[in-house]
């Protein structure tokens, strides 16, 4: 495991306002990693602190070894940025666009019209290549702004909000994408579409209010969104309190008088027990059903507690 | 990396047709100009030939033609410079350059070289129509290079000025309201010290007093200094400029 991105204690103030407060993490090759948060919590801020458009209050950045601030030449070589609004020059075409990127990241002459040819080719842009970017609609200039970040085959390549205005087929072949940039590259791409994290990453990071407040794998999190309730149904209305000396149960609540959510320990899964129970009792088990916690409520708890902190 | 910026940024001028209505725009006062210049001494060469130690050719027709070159370069230059780094901002297509492995440095000089290259194309236009009189003329050579000197040591200090300007400015056309601004003033300093003796200060700062003295076919460091010395500082206040931004937004 190689670490690409090494950054530590980053801290960015904007005049009085603190945008990023004391975030650090890493990144290995390999990783996709997910940047989860609201609008306005650092991600944009963070990501260009990576990139080099912005220099940290206080902490430091390494991008394959080398610091971002001692030696900005080698580290800028190993990065691929696409910012939130890709940066486009609407009155060149795809190919002359592309030609000045690689020119820019200092691709041999040799190897240039080759590199374009294999970006064109992964982000489906050959067939619109000779059209002025002006007049590529939305998607596809999103889809250069991708090609111009891997374009020099970086190390590290990070993504704001890559899919933003694609049309649900585009979404898809960009995820595909990133999957495939993750296994030989180390990817950050930010975004609040949560579903996005699940499909294309496999590290995942929230950030609100400026400071990291979970940093997990996506097998982490789906341990995590498998916490223990129950949703039950019966005929009858069953009797709360019985069913609260049912060792393993740790709290119920009726939503309707036929209907509870019963919440467990995670290690003891007492389901079982409480269809013995209920049957026995005689309520008449309609329904035992395992409730998983969606994304969006790991998410919002977890933003939640940390505001409430 | 220099030149890479600098050769997109000149060619990025023709896509528009910005620069080719200046060149033509440009090209055409000009000429005009040059033929009036050129009609003023046939009318009065025969007064001159009676005249010991008269002013020749060269003297009548090539100053006026390079100082009004540099009076309407004055105005055409902020115009040119505007969108330099403003632009980039605005669209946000400053941050290819920033992640991009260059330097503030790099993309400053480049971003100047581009302009500077036009520039120099229409220095070279202008030169050429003095140059067509050799075809049944003499010219004063080292007159005529003075001039050239002169005109383009001028525009590296409008360019280098307006570059600063649209490092600085929100809106492409501040940028150009403020480079046209601070030239003009420079330009007109020294009206002020009229009929003063002695040095003054604000004599020194005038760009058209230096300008006019290598003009005149006398070229001192004294003059080329000043415009070496304020082209560097705008540049160097251009990449300061750039560095800033990095650090607050």
């Amino acid at each position: 495991m190689t670490t690409l991105i090494e950054a530590e204690h980053l801290t960015r103030y904007y005049g009085k306002y603190c945008a990023v407060n004391d975030v650090s993490f890493t990144l290995a090759k390999g990783e996709v990693l997910g940047f989860l948060g609201a609008n306005g919590a650092g991600k944009t801020t963070t990501m260009q602190m990576l990139c080099g458009n912005l220099a940290p209050s206080a902490g430091q950045i390494k991008i394959n070894g080398f610091d971002l601030l001692d030696q900005p030449k080698a580290a800028k070589l190993n990065l691929g940025y696409l910012p939130d609004t890709p940066p486009l020059y609407k009155e060149l075409t795809v190919r002359e666009f592309l030609l000045y990127c690689a020119q820019l990241h200092g691709i041999d002459k040799n190897s240039v019209t080759s590199a374009i040819k294999r970006t064109k080719e992964r982000c489906g842009l050959t067939d619109v290549a000779d059209r002025l970017i002006a007049n590529l609609s939305k998607g596809f200039q999103q889809r250069v702004g991708i090609a111009q970040a891997i374009l020099h085959n970086p190390e590290v390549i990070v993504l704001d909000e890559p899919t933003v205005g694609l049309d649900p087929i585009q979404i898809r072949e960009i995820r595909a994408l990133i999957r495939e940039l993750g296994q030989d590259h180390g990817v950050i791409l930010s975004t609040h579409i949560l579903t996005e994290v699940q499909e294309s990453c496999t590290h995942v990071q929230i950030i609100d209010q400026g400071q990291l407040i979970l940093t997990e794998t996506i097998a982490g999190l789906n341990r995590q969104m498998d916490t223990g309730t129950l949703q039950v149904a019966t005929r009858l209305p069953s009797d709360i309190h019985s069913l609260l000396t049912i060792p393993g149960v740790s709290s119920i609540e009726s939503i309707t008088e036929n209907r509870i959510i019963i919440h467990h320990s995670v290690t003891a899964n007492p389901a079982e027990q409480i269809a013995a129970f209920i049957i026995a009792a005689g309520w008449g088990l309609q329904e035992l059903t395992p409730v998983k916690r969606s994304m969006e409520d790991i998410f919002i708890s977890l933003t939640k507690e940390h505001r409430e902190l | 990396m220099i030149l890479i910026i600098a050769s997109r940024e000149f060619r990025t001028l023709f896509l528009s047709p910005m620069a080719w209505t200046i060149l033509a725009i440009l090209q055409f006062i000009l000429a005009f100009l040059f033929l009036t210049q050129v009609e003023a001494f046939t009318e009065l060469q025969p007064k001159l030939a009676s005249i010991e130690g008269a002013p020749g050719l060269t003297d009548i027709i090539v100053p006026p033609l390079f100082g009004n070159a540099g009076i309407i370069l004055l105005l055409v230059t902020p115009l040119l410079t505007m969108r330099l780094i403003c632009e980039e901002r605005r669209n946000k297509t400053l941050s290819l350059l920033l992640s991009a492995p260059v330097s503030n440095i790099d993309i400053i000089l480049g971003k100047y070289l581009g302009i500077l290259g036009l520039m120099l194309l229409i220095i070279a236009l202008i030169t050429l129509m003095p140059l067509s009189l050799l075809y049944g003329a003499e010219l004063d050579l080292g007159k005529l290079f003075a001039n050239i000197l002169g005109l383009l040591l001028l525009v590296t200090a409008f360019t280098a000025t307006g570059l600063f300007m649209s490092c600085i400015a929100g809106h492409p056309t501040v940028a150009a309201m403020g480079t046209f601004g601070m030239l003009l003033l420079l330009w007109i300093l020294d009206w002020s010290a009229v009929g003063a003796t002695g040095r003054s200060p604000l004599q020194y700062l005038s760009i058209l007093r230096h300008f006019q003295n290598i003009q005149s076919g006398l070229i001192s460091t004294v003059d080329v200094s000043y415009f070496l010395l304020f082209t560097a500082t705008f540049i160097a206040l251009s990449i300061r400029s750039l560095d800033n931004d990095r650090l607050q937004k």
